[in-house]
């Protein structure tokens, strides 16, 4: 069988090297290779969003892109959203909003409502629904999701 | 899923040689969201491939380029971001715009090209329908030259195209459009948002004095190919713009379906919906041609 | 036990709305969930699944995956111990539902028959689960392909393809000798049904079908599986019931209870799926082959095609009523398809099909009856969806006919203390009024509703809820913090509602709660998290295990003090004398003292609760119909539920919410897509459509408190009654939009375009 592939990237700010096989996807090279399981697998095939990543500025789900792919790239991870300083604002206004029951699709919801609230500050609750049509909620029937990214974004607009 | 090799060739002549050695194992890869799906799912139906090309750095596949008399040209990798977020394409093809939206989510529309889903040649292809009823041109390079290949002519059955070993689709044309013009995609789906069309249907109309001077429809996921209905354009030519008219394509366009009974839909509820829909997307594009330049 | 009711009050800690303590982890990707589980040397398991849904295995070759390279173990169904024929009585309890241990074995891997597709053959260990993967194909089955049968109706004809050979149908309690896919016939009746639709003016009989469908929880099942070398079998996996698996998982292997630890990560939804074995015993067998800890994730097509999900049905539903309104007779007909193997909720159903209304002469009569699909599993309310469905739009065309509001006539024969169920048990106290009361009074009943093929809909749903067996401890710790430790896994914020009830009582902050869902070495036997128990049970545990430590905090200030613990109180976190002013000291300064005063004080709570009462929940929905699509949209919704006591609103809200929600998508557009050949058709989340964002407006929700005398602070339990509602609502609503009666689900444009054909 051929070898592994060197692959040299950013991950979360910093750079990080590893070895994976062509097949594996960049999902579970961030999560079997570097360690780093907030990315959750879902569907396996970009359905559900839990692995939702941002991979040189744009949210892909990271079980569409293969770990090959990534080499050269900018990829921000949830473990990326929160600082020194504590908690991001949309961390905050999940936990505020009770916008969590189970927890496995949060991370990819809070990486794509960033990914958002970075590019348009005050989305319309639609425009909010729109975005996040490709992230699956099992548990909370969306409402205190969409009330917490509205939130955030006051949050983001008071902190800036 | 199977091991498989992959490359990330910088030239399109480089694109071309690795997917002509690979004797029929190869297969290109851009954004990948129908691609690694099928090599986990069900490897042999795109090949079994023991090689996948990524083309993405490829600059002819990733460029987007308009002209008034040139018309528009689209890089085959070039995701659907940028197409619907482009003010040009916006205003000039808006019922290209609207099957980019469509696509997918906005994580798929991050990766997932018109080109991919034009090769992927699935009959629900929501990019194909709007492309046919534009008049776009595929543009194909191959270790024989390059070709191009009207689109209603580029899918050959579902999951198959023209494409020969080691060809490549490079790019789209789409002719600039004329003054009085409009065009529109609409495609039913269940949900609101990430859902397969149970049928689509992809129009432009041409407008002078309250008259069709020309028109083309296409229909999705109601034939074993994205499907171009003639017929249905012609039946507009010369006739005043009103609703019988655009009942009358509607109607003409629903004969042509002749769609499978599936989980998405009965083979009766698809007819249906081809009239349906083709009259809406009639509408609609007639609106954006009296709206519109 | 008797529990004796709080005097109505204002709560310090219950009825706020604090910060989850696992809000943090789980916010930032650092909780971890049972896929995220490593440890050295794991390898990783894949299954070998059946592609038919009903063949006969002639023999299994597995010689070429065990040459795979990396490959590490193979097993097949003749690795696990062999049934005995004794075995086949031994029901073992899982979630809501049960079957028993012979049938358990042969759905987690057949060894000579499979009754669905997807259903485990043989699996292998590897180093990679690419390599596992690749080395299942090598393994070569050879099947002799019987004709299956997917539909309940048609499983029940003579002329059916048998599933099983022994299956013995069970008719009214006796066993008939007559072998067919009908498990059990059973019966419920009060008065006389032939009577009571003799008295009455109007008669409404209809036959509904309803598709199968799947909890969807986001998480697929996983589990890795260490058998020690001491013989210990460690389990680490994702599930709601710790104890219930790591029993079944025992006596699937034969091994005694103990042998087995199961240590619960965090668990990514259930919604009653997550109560069975599947890889469990398969990863454990494939570890003492291979030496190391295997981990097995099942993909998403597997949790489709090879968990367990909720039943299709075929419902017959008759009502009668006089002119007045008064319901005076119902009859019922429930055939449900338990899937591979016995055991679907109809039992569940034929209790809950009528229950929201006192009639006096009723009849139920319920089929549990086998068909080539997964064995069924819990979901949220099991088996009440599909029958209050039909109950609850028969009762809505009577309200039309006799000319009375909806609402109206379900107030006046409404349910309340001493009403009997079909089944005969008597309510105790409950809410039905009260919510019925609310969602009339609510402004959304009355709300302008303008436009086009719009409607209104109403409907109301009963489930009995659980009690059950649960343990809590608590530890003082020196800084005045109190360790909480549980077992039951937390999916949607119970540390926190758990946690709040022993806040409660002993008067500190919820956040000075260190809370901590333990192995089964480390607490009492706790029943799954399910059946809306938890926060009753487990929150009546921790309340117990708090008096448990007031009690000692008031005697070791006593001995501090050299006083009779009999005048001093505890209140609002301070321990003070009755009489003396002087003697006061906080929670806090105690706890700091405990170490040098006689040492550290734990508390003690286990209950196994009954009497919780049954739970009431309903819907008014506003739909949009598109009549040229068949599409419906939904435009307005409000729950209103009956919770006996919100611990914690928003966590009682989002159940509410999230239920409403998977109500919709039941109505709407989820099913099982079943091809001929007895394959699911649509087993992806593309294809196998769940509610997005997009499809949905806000959930408004109306708590209703009508405290349950059952437990301390009135709590009824609240995670599944809300689900039911919905199809009945949205159907009701779709007939004012639209004019159409739907009586299939789900409720998708081609079923709705289909109606419109027909009755438009």
């Amino acid at each position: 069988m051929p070898g592994k592939t060197h692959v040299q990237t950013k991950i979360n700010g910093e750079d990080v090297e590893f070895l994976c096989e062509p097949r594996q996807s960049l999902l579970e090279c961030l999560r079997d290779i570097v360690g780093l399981t907030g990315s959750k697998e879902g569907c396996n095939d970009g359905n559900c969003g839990a692995c939702t990543v941002s991979l040189d500025g744009r949210i892909v789900t990271s079980c569409l892109v293969l770990g090959v792919e990534a080499d050269g790239a900018e990829v921000n991870t949830i473990e990326g959203v929160a600082s020194p300083d504590g908690l991001h604002p949309i961390q905050e206004a999940f936990l505020e909003n009770a916008a969590l029951q189970c927890g496995i699709c949060t991370p990819g919801f809070i990486v794509a409502t960033k990914a958002l609230l970075e590019q348009e500050p005050t989305p319309s609750e639609h425009r909010i629904r729109f975005w996040l049509a490709g992230n699956l909620c099992r548990c909370t029937g969306y409402d205190k999701i969409v009330r917490a990214v509205m939130d955030a974004s006051e949050r983001m607009a008071a902190a800036s | 899923m199977k091991w498989i090799d992959y490359a990330r060739p910088g030239s399109l002549d480089e694109a071309v040689k690795l997917l002509a050695d690979g004797g029929g194992k190869a297969r290109p890869l851009a954004g990948g969201t129908d691609l690694l799906v099928m090599l986990r799912a069900a490897a042999e139906r795109v090949g079994s491939p023991d090689l996948v090309v990524d083309v993405k750095c490829v600059p002819e596949l990733n460029q987007i380029c308009y002209d008034d008399s040139e018309g528009l040209t689209i890089g085959a990798a070039v995701e659907c971001y940028r197409i619907y977020a482009d003010e040009t394409i916006a205003c000039k093809y808006p019922g290209l715009t609207d099957a980019a939206t469509l696509i997918g989510g906005i994580q798929i529309q991050g990766r997932a090209s018109v080109g991919g889903n034009l090769c992927n040649a699935a009959p629900s292809g929501d990019s194909i329908p709007a492309l046919i009823a534009l008049g776009a041109t595929a543009n194909v390079t191959g270790p024989n030259g390059s070709r191009q290949v009207a689109v209603e002519d580029f899918c050959t059955g579902p999951g198959r195209n023209v494409l020969g070993a080691g060809e490549l689709l490079v790019s789209i044309s789409i002719p600039a459009p004329k003054a009085g013009s409009g065009a529109r995609y609409i495609r039913f789906i269940p949900r609101n948002e990430m859902d397969i069309a149970v049928a689509g249907s992809g129009v432009s109309v041409e407008i002078e004095d309250g008259t069709f001077t020309s028109a083309r429809v296409a229909l999705a996921s109601v034939a074993p190919t994205p499907l171009f209905v003639q017929e249905a354009g012609d039946s507009l030519e010369g006739k005043p713009v009103n609703d019988e008219s655009i009942a009358e394509a509607a109607s003409i366009a629903s004969a042509a379906a002749s769609p499978i009974t599936d989980m998405r839909g009965t083979a009766e509820y698809r007819t249906h919906l081809c009239e349906v829909l083709t009259r809406r997307a009639l509408n609609t594009a007639v609106e954006r041609a009296k709206g519109g330049e | 036990m008797t529990t004796t009711q709080e005097a109505p009050k204002q709560y310090k800690v219950i009825g706020t709305r604090p910060i989850r303590h696992d809000g943090a982890d789980k916010v930032t990707g650092r909780a971890k969930y049972g896929a995220d589980y490593q440890t050295a040397g794991l390898l990783y398991g894949k299954i070998l699944r059946t592609p038919h849904a009903h063949a006969n295995i002639r023999s299994i070759d597995t010689s070429k995956a065990a040459a795979y390279p990396g490959v590490r173990a193979v097993m097949t169904g003749a690795d696990l111990p062999e049934t005995k024929n004794e075995d086949g009585d031994r029901k073992i309890t899982l979630g809501e539902l049960g079957t028993d241990l012979k049938y358990l074995r042969e759905g987690i891997m057949a060894r000579s028959k499979v009754v669905f597709k997807g259903q485990p053959v043989a699996a292998v260990a590897a180093v990679n689960q690419h390599v596992a993967e690749e080395a299942t194909k090598l393994i070569e089955v050879d099947y002799e392909v019987l004709p299956p049968v997917t539909d309940v109706r048609e499983a029940m004809k003579e002329a059916a393809p048998l599933l099983h050979d022994d299956i013995e149908t069970v008719e009214l309690n006796e066993k008939t000798g007559r072998i067919s896919n009908i498990a059990e016939h059973f019966q419920h009746r009060q008065g006389d049904p032939d009577k009571g639709f003799a008295e009455a003016d109007v008669i409404v009989e209809r036959e509904f079908d309803t598709a199968t469908v799947h909890q969807g929880y986001l998480e697929p099942h996983n589990c890795t599986v260490h058998w020690n070398d001491d013989g210990r079998v460690l389990i680490w996996n994702s599930t709601q019931g710790p104890f219930n698996i790591r029993d079944a998982t025992a006596q699937v292997l034969e091994l005694p209870l103990s042998q087995v630890k199961l240590t619960p990560m965090e668990i990514g939804g259930g919604f009653g799926g997550k109560f069975e074995p599947y890889g469990e015993p398969i990863a454990a067998v494939l570890s003492k082959m291979s030496h190391a800890p295997v981990k097995i994730v099942m993909t998403r097509t597997e949790e489709f095609e090879s968990t367990g999900p909720t039943p299709g049905s075929y419902i017959k539903v008759k009502m009668g009523a006089k002119n007045d309104g008064t319901l005076v007779a119902a009859t019922a007909h429930l055939a449900y398809e338990a899937g591979g193997f016995p055991g679907s909720p109809v039992g569940a159903a034929a209790e809950c099909v009528f229950a929201p209304y006192n009639i006096a002469n009723v009849q139920v009569d319920g089929y549990d009856v086998v068909v080539n699909k997964p064995k069924t599993a819990a979901y949220r309310a099991p088996g009440a969806t599909n029958a209050e469905f039909a109950s609850e739009t028969v009762v809505d065309e009577i309200a039309e006919k006799l000319g009375m509001d909806p609402i109206e006539i379900r107030l006046k024969n409404a349910s309340a203390e001493g009403t009997r169920r079909a089944d005969g048990t008597a309510f105790g106290n409950i809410g039905c009024v009260e919510v019925l009361e609310a969602l009339r009074d609510h402004p959304h009943y009355t709300a302008p509703l303008e436009g086009e093929n719009r409607g209104r809909g109403v409907a109301i749903g009963y489930w009995m809820n659980a009690g059950l067996q649960s343990a809590v401890n608590l530890a003082v710790n020196n800084d005045g913090t109190v360790a909480l430790t549980e077992g039951s896994p937390d999916i949607g914020g119970t540390r926190t509602s758990i946690s709040m009830q022993a806040a409660e009582v002993l008067g500190i902050p919820a956040e000075d709660f260190i809370p901590s869902v333990v192995d089964t070495d480390s607490i009492g036997w706790t029943f799954g998290t399910g059946g809306s128990r938890t926060t009753f049970a487990t929150g009546m545990a921790a309340y117990k295990a708090a008096q448990d430590v007031k009690a000692q905090m008031i005697e070791r200030a006593a001995l501090i003090w050299d006083v009779d613990a009999d005048s001093l109180e505890m209140e609002d976190g301070v321990i003070r004398s009755k009489t003396d002013s002087e003697l006061k000291m906080t929670f806090k300064e105690l706890a700091g003292e405990l170490n040098s005063t006689g040492g550290p004080i734990a508390g003690r709570g286990v209950v196994n609760p009954t009497g919780q009462g049954g739970a009431f929940a309903g819907l008014i929905v506003d739909v949009e119909v598109d009549k040229e699509t068949g599409k419906i949209d939904v435009l307005r919704a409000t729950i209103a539920q009956d919770v006996g006591k919100a611990i914690h609103p928003s966590y009682v809200e989002g159940q509410m919410q999230g239920g409403t929600v998977q109500g919709i998508g039941w109505a709407l557009n989820e099913e099982y897509y079943m091809e001929d050949d007895g394959r699911m058709a649509n087993s992806t989340f593309l294809d196998y459509r769940v509610p997005l964002a997009l499809d949905l407006p806000m959930i408004d929700t109306v708590i209703v408190e009508k405290p349950s005398p059952a437990h301390p602070f009135g709590v009824r339990g609240v995670g599944e009654v809300n689900i039911v509602p919905p199809p009945a609502a949205l159907a009701n609503a779709a007939y004012r939009a639209a004019g159409i009666r739907m009586n299939v689900l789900p409720m998708s444009p081609p079923n709705v375009m289909k109606t419109l054909w027909e009755q438009g």
